[in-house]
């Protein structure tokens, strides 16, 4: 089986942002990036189905020469190969991107084309289906459950307060969801093993830009910090506050 | 002056609050461009143009139903393809989608189907000559990205719960029509539909949210979380990360950078220091309760109202109070 894993590099998150002086970026001085959560899911999900049932794992990410770091953690997480799609920056149209990946991926051979279900920095989810629709192939979202077996899978997906069944045939496109698979470790070996697995550079062949980040603003603080009190006889107060002041009760 | 398309989602048969919200967020686009209609797609099995009229009299001008027998579940292909074909054929100047699960799968593809680009969860929009400006949460709601779409049409997918659904009575003329392609040709076909129980509101829609954390020490003690969610009425059940990793609480439940982004009117932390991670899912609440032993946690510098002690004491204690004031 032959599974290709779509990337993206993105920022951690859980550091603090500043917006750049275009006000249209964040400041990336001093920012540290990783490969986005819901993407190291989807490289595990790929390495476990090859693990399974033979067969490996390519990544693929566009973007600058510094995507190359989060592709060597994937190839040392046990990715066979990877692919980097370059191009100068990473557009916030996730349609530009999905006519890239589509167009490299097409004569790939894949059986299955792995995504995370949303990247953390854009918030979009937009890619996968998008390159399922270009490629014409089957598609499900947002899967929290796995199961391939003779050319056909099984998958379960979370809808609001109820789980979907569905099955599939294959060469399909997938995207991931929390639950499914926690991303390995690269151990050592992996690591030293990822410094010799092959890295191809390509040129992105990016559809025309017809999203742009016209302004970029951090979301208002939050007033917060008012306790209340201490213990249970504080609760009358908390309910005459929601009900008369916040109203929301 | 243009006109709008707007999809109206629907499982089971039954109209889902956010296609409400979708038809009211494209009659805002009409009448800001000066007056277009709105045509809303309704798709599912035979019965489902009974919810026609609702759409009118929140401004749908005119209703597309595709009825079909083999639409009784929902297939993003089916739905995807038959909006697709409309759309094109339409001149719509903007598509409106839910960013709902089921949004979040058909509108992309689309967009794709379309070749045009798309915003995904939008919380608010406006109409600017040409392109359509768009606000959209970024690196997990840290920052608002302002969005600028140009071609037409653009398709965008809202954020549920951030267009206020607004009556605005219109014909809702019918229309009928076919799926663009066979539903028994749909080459991924939901086998089943498993009911979670759990949750009558869902975390993306519910107006109140109560999650729990570590703080409730086991497992059961989500009862506490449950019976408060219960005296509410309208409300979800949510967790951290630690106690979906436990198994507490399924992944589902998760609030959170790798969970869900929630934004609700009310959102009641248990037991909750207040990770970074966790925070980055549930900070655009407009209104923040939290209960906690630890007054440092990190948990009530954000939160509007902050009690500090036992929440086996605190809690149980809200949920009779809480009970009274709706009883009230």
């Amino acid at each position: 089986m032959k599974i290709a894993v779509c990337i993206k590099r993105v920022p951690d998150t859980e550091m603090r942002f500043t917006i750049a002086g275009d006000g249209k970026s964040i400041d990336t001085a001093g920012l540290k990036y990783d490969l986005s959560d819901f993407d190291g899911y989807a490289v595990e999900v790929g390495l476990q189905l090859a693990e399974k049932q033979g067969g490996e794992v390519v990544v693929v990410s566009l973007g600058p020469d510094a995507v190359q770091e989060t592709l060597r953690k994937a190839l040392s997480m046990g990715a066979a190969s990877a692919v980097q799609l370059k191009a100068d920056t990473i557009p916030a149209d996730g349609f530009a991107i999905a006519q890239a990946l589509a167009a490299d991926l097409k004569d790939g051979g894949y059986d299955l084309i792995l995504f995370g279900r949303v990247a953390t920095d854009s918030g979009s989810g937009t890619v996968g289906p998008m390159v399922a629709q270009l490629l014409g192939l089957p598609c499900v979202t947002s899967i929290s459950q796995l199961s391939i077996e003779g050319g056909k899978g099984t998958a379960r997906r979370e809808l609001e307060g109820v789980t979907e069944v569905l099955e599939f045939p294959l060469p399909a496109v997938l995207t991931i969801d929390e639950g499914i698979a926690r991303a390995r470790l690269p151990a050592l070996k992996g690591i030293m093993a990822a410094k010799k697995k092959p890295l191809e550079v390509r040129p992105a062949q990016l559809g025309e830009v017809r999203l742009t980040v016209e302004k970029l603003a951090l979301p208002a603080e939050r007033a917060g910090g008012r306790i209340l009190g201490e213990g249970a006889d504080t609760v009358p107060e908390l309910v005459r506050l929601l009900q008369n002041e916040a109203k929301v009760l | 002056m243009a006109n709008m398309f707007a999809f109206a989602e629907s499982r089971g048969g039954e109209l889902r609050s956010v296609a409400l919200e979708a038809v009211t967020a494209a009659r805002q686009a009409a009448d800001a461009s000066g007056g277009g209609e709105v045509h809303a797609l309704l798709i599912g099995a035979p019965g489902i143009g009974a919810h026609a009229e609702r759409l009118g009299s929140y401004g749908a001008d005119v209703v597309i139903v595709v009825e079909h027998a083999g639409l009784a579940r929902q297939s993003a292909e089916v739905s995807a393809a038959t909006a697709a074909e409309r759309i094109r054929g339409g001149g719509y100047r903007a598509a409106f989608f839910s960013a709902s699960a089921e949004g979040r799968d058909v509108a992309p593809r689309v967009a794709a189907a379309l070749g045009v680009a798309m915003a995904s969860d939008v919380t608010g929009f406006e109409v600017q000559g040409d392109a359509i400006v768009a606000r959209h949460p970024v690196y997990t709601g840290k920052a608002i990205a302002t969005l600028r779409l140009t071609g037409t049409p653009a398709v965008l997918s809202l954020r549920p719960g951030a267009v206020t659904a607004a009556e605005a009575a219109r014909a809702g003329r019918v229309e009928p029509a076919n799926p663009a392609i066979d539903p028994g040709a749909a080459r991924v076909r939901v086998t089943d539909i498993v009911d979670r129980g759990s949750a009558t509101f869902d975390l993306g829609e519910a107006p109140v949210i109560v999650a729990g954390g570590r703080g409730l020490k086991a497992a059961e003690n989500f009862k506490l979380v449950e019976d408060l969610a219960a005296a509410f009425g309208n409300a979800a059940v949510g967790a951290t990360r630690a106690v979906t990793d436990d198994g507490w609480r399924p992944a589902t439940d998760q609030i959170g950078q790798t969970g869900r982004l929630v934004s609700p009117t009310l959102y009641v932390a248990v037991g909750i220091s207040g990770a970074i991670q966790h925070l980055a899912g549930m900070r655009t609440a407009k209104t923040i309760v939290a209960i906690n032993r630890d007054k440092d946690a990190p948990i009530f510098k954000i939160a509007d109202y902050g009690i500090v002690g036992d929440l086996f004491e605190i809690v149980p204690r809200l949920t009779e109070e809480v009970r009274k004031a709706k009883a009230r």
